[in-house]
């Protein structure tokens, strides 16, 4: 009875680890487009930190006039990010 | 079910390996459906687990003494819910564990991440792997839980009574859940840097997982100080015991890396400094499996044997040399992308921050191997004491406290002098308000403790001040309720307002510590019926002795009548419960005496203070009615057995001797737990994930509206 269960364990065991091999159209090496989850993590990052900028300047943490200079420069490198996406998106 | 028990190790280990192989060919090739087969090899390893571990637990609850592991570690007296939890006392159950909770989570976080960093996670998958294949490989050839006997032993030794206790149902679990959690950054780390894919987003993929090996490591040191003081009798919370700071080492880099981190995802800094604590933070988890299961050092939690001590050093100092040659060949890749800006700013706070936990970090690794660096020094092994560990880690804790409150009020990048100002008026009034009060209480001849009250103070003010000003700038903006504008706030800036809860439950936590350290007044004192004693302005009076029967224990213990200024406040009953011995040559009265004891203390607690209390029974002066039961019913059955203890208890009960108590009336204690409360809940904010589409909605709004200023510039 034990074997017998052992053999049941072994085979799901195989046919689970093996089923993307056994899969028709097995994958092809993907194409270069590696950079794209980079950028979209720098992008939500960057976005984060805008959102963190408008926060300290609500809460006090940063004058009306730093924070307008840290928004610009921080929405500049955003759009590069996004310029960047575009980019690996299309290309 | 022991055969299916060990095929399943097997199979374990051989899938562990075949996911390695198929992983890091999958990496090389480019071929996807090698990687799908390689992290479907760790759904897998799960599944065989999960079934070799189910055998182990219904071998305990079912009383199958043919497994070994279950005859030495439970007994049939032993009550069902301890018995579930035995499994994890015996070494052999312990290793199962470990490497059952990392492939549990192992599966769940790659099945969480399998479209995201596509690079990295074939080699974090390999590391994983590698893990579990070392893992398994111990449970299989050196600590098997499913080794057997034939004939079964009729009766097993029964469960160590110390771990007869509720939260040793959790603290384990949750500690391996901890270590084996801090293994996932590590993987990826790993993987990063052989992929040389080290920018934003495996950092992003792992620091929610880092965040949860924090909560989990931290719940179950929680629980074990709790165990400490409720269960060992010495009336401490944290003595420093080397498996207590092994579990504190990857907890505190753990903590450094969530700071630093922040650096790195904001600026693009700190980069080398990052992946080497999540790299030390891994290893120092492997480092306290291997303490606690190796019994290298001396530990009240050392429960295992030595046998498992040179795979572990082999196993470390693989990891050690691996991750220092992939730190140093990536040093290029590694480079920050900008510089500090200014020393006033969030980014040098956590530089500062992180420079104070890994100086923590030291002390107490280096505390806690001194005795093995002794030995192989001088070739005698010496060892350090708690007010070794408090000389160096008190002023760093001040230190890391006083930090807790500059971090959420000072701005990122560069504050200027007057936003400081503003920022800084409310802390510093409510510290200098602290430290007024102290010094006119007489707090002034404990500056330590007075520094930590006044820095809580300040840690509270600044905490409470940003929830303030954060929820009044939400409500002028939406024009919600301040209570709705709050909870707004909270929940769409989560991890920061959590962090900011865990900094404030931190500061209620040294609070506690401070105070029960400092002002805590205690005594051991041997008292007969009758006797008073006096402790921490609380009159103590022994009133009676009372003995008990439970189960396979016998319990002597004490009824104390606490007065303050004449007028009764407690009425307490702590015990001891002796456990029989299972040597043969012991009588059988003689062996209830010459077995394990545990304490159950008596415990008030209260806001203001604790009263806490343990009574040592004298037995010795039983032992000449022991052994005279003994020599006359040396094959006594177990019905006189039972008559005879309980005739020995009566004695015990009706003519008590004198009994030795420690009594401890220790301030603020209950803030320890109130404030580790309150750092679990401020985990939890941040863990918990944003709504998806609420989060989607948002990075879509911004992608708009750049795209929109993209189209006019």
């Amino acid at each position: 009875m034990q074997f017998l269960l052992v053999l049941v364990v072994l085979a799901a065991v195989v046919a689970l680890v093996s089923a993307p091999l056994r899969a028709r159209h097995a994958d092809a090496p993907e194409p270069g487009d590696d950079d794209l989850p980079a950028l979209e993590a720098a992008k939500e990052a960057k976005y984060r930190e805008i959102r963190d900028a408008e926060l300290d300047r609500r809460t006090g943490k940063l004058s009306e006039e730093d924070w307008r200079s840290l928004d610009a420069q921080l929405r500049a490198e955003a759009m590069e990010i996004l310029r960047r996406i575009d980019a690996a998106e299309t290309g | 079910m022991a055969t299916l028990g060990r095929a399943c190790l097997l199979l374990a280990l051989a899938v562990s390996i075949y996911g390695i192989a198929a992983s890091l060919y999958g990496a090389r090739t480019g071929r996807r459906e090698w990687v799908r087969s390689g992290r479907r090899a760790v759904y897998a390893l799960a599944g065989v687990l999960t079934i070799a571990f189910g055998i182990v637990e219904a071998a305990f609850l079912r009383d199958d003494f043919a497994f070994d592991v279950v005859a030495s570690h439970s007994s049939t007296t032993t009550p069902a819910f301890y018995k579930a939890t035995a499994a994890w006392s015996s070494q052999e159950g312990s290793l199962l564990l470990w490497v059952w909770l990392l492939a549990l989570w192992s599966s769940l976080i790659l099945w969480a991440v399998r479209r995201r960093a596509r690079q990295v996670q074939p080699y974090a998958t390999a590391v994983l792997l590698g893990f579990a294949a070392f893992f398994a490989g111990l449970a299989f050839l050196l600590a098997d839980p499913f080794a057997t006997s034939s004939p079964a032993p009729a009766e097993g030794s029964g469960l160590n009574p110390l771990l007869r206790h509720p939260s040793m149902m959790i603290h384990p679990p949750m500690l391996y859940s901890g270590y084996t959690l801090f293994t996932v950054p590590f993987a990826f780390a790993v993987g990063a840097l052989i992929a040389r894919r080290l920018d934003a987003e495996w950092i992003a993929v792992t620091r929610r997982f880092a965040l949860a090996a924090w909560f989990a490591l931290g719940v179950g040191i929680l629980l074990g100080a709790r165990w400490s003081y409720v269960e060992l009798g010495w009336g401490g919370y944290w003595g420093w015991d080397p498996v207590e700071n092994a579990s504190l080492l990857p907890w505190l880099t753990g903590t450094a890396f969530l700071h630093s981190v922040m650096i790195q995802e904001k600026r693009g800094m700190l980069k080398v400094w990052n992946v080497s604590l999540v790299l030390a933070t891994g290893i120092l988890a492997i480092l306290g499996t291997f303490l606690v299961r190796s019994g290298i050092l001396d530990s009240i939690h050392a429960f295992g044997a030595s046998t498992l001590g040179r795979p572990f050093l082999v196993l470390i100092a693989v990891l050690i040399g691996g991750s220092i040659a992939l730190v140093i060949s990536r040093r290029r890749d590694l480079r920050s992308e900008h510089r500090l800006d200014s020393l006033m700013s969030r980014e040098a706070v956590f530089l500062l921050n992180n420079l104070v936990l890994v100086g923590l970090a030291f002390v107490v690794f280096w505390g806690t191997f001194f005795p093995l660096i002794s030995e192989a020094v001088t070739g005698t092994r010496a060892s350090v004491g708690p007010p070794w560990f408090d000389r160096y880690t008190v002023p760093l804790a001040l230190v890391l406290v006083l930090l807790a409150g500059v971090g959420p009020v000072i701005a990122w990048r560069r504050a200027t002098p007057r936003n400081l100002w503003r920022g800084f008026r409310l802390p510093l009034g409510a510290l200098g308000a602290m430290l007024a009060a102290g010094l006119a209480t007489g707090l002034g001849d404990r500056p330590t403790s007075l520094g930590m009250f006044c820095l809580a103070a300040f840690v509270l003010a600044a905490v409470a001040q940003e929830f303030g000003r954060g929820a009044l700038a939400r409500r002028a903006m939406t024009r919600e309720t301040l209570p709705v504008a709050l909870v707004s706030l909270v929940r769409r800036n989560r991890r920061r307002y959590g962090g900011y809860l865990v900094h404030a439950g931190m500061a209620v936590l040294f609070v506690g510590v401070a105070a029960s350290s400092a002002f805590q007044a205690n005594r051991d004192v041997r008292l007969a019926p009758g006797q008073s004693t006096r402790v921490g302005g609380y009159d103590v009076t022994y009133a009676r002795a009372t003995t008990g029967l439970e189960g396979e224990k016998v319990t002597l213990g004490a009824v104390l009548d606490v007065r303050r200024d004449g007028r009764r406040v407690a009425t307490l009953r702590p015990d001891r419960g002796y456990y029989p011995s299972t040597d043969p040559s012991l009588g059988p009265v003689a062996r209830y005496f010459d077995g394990q004891a545990t304490s159950e203390v008596g415990l008030k607690a209260g806001l203001r203070r604790d009263l806490w209390m343990a009574v040592e029974p004298d037995v010795q002066a039983l032992e000449p009615f022991v052994r005279e039961a003994d020599r006359r019913f040396r094959d006594a059955g177990a019905d006189l057995q039972g008559f005879l203890i309980a005739a020995i208890a009566e004695r015990y009960r009706t003519r008590p001797e004198p009994a030795t108590f420690r009594i401890i009336v220790s301030p603020l204690v209950s803030w320890i737990w109130i404030g580790a409360l309150i750092v679990i809940a401020g985990a939890l904010v941040a863990i918990w994930p944003p709504p998806a589409a609420s989060r989607r909605r948002e990075a879509s709004a911004y992608a708009r509206r750049l795209a929109r200023e993209l189209g006019r510039a």
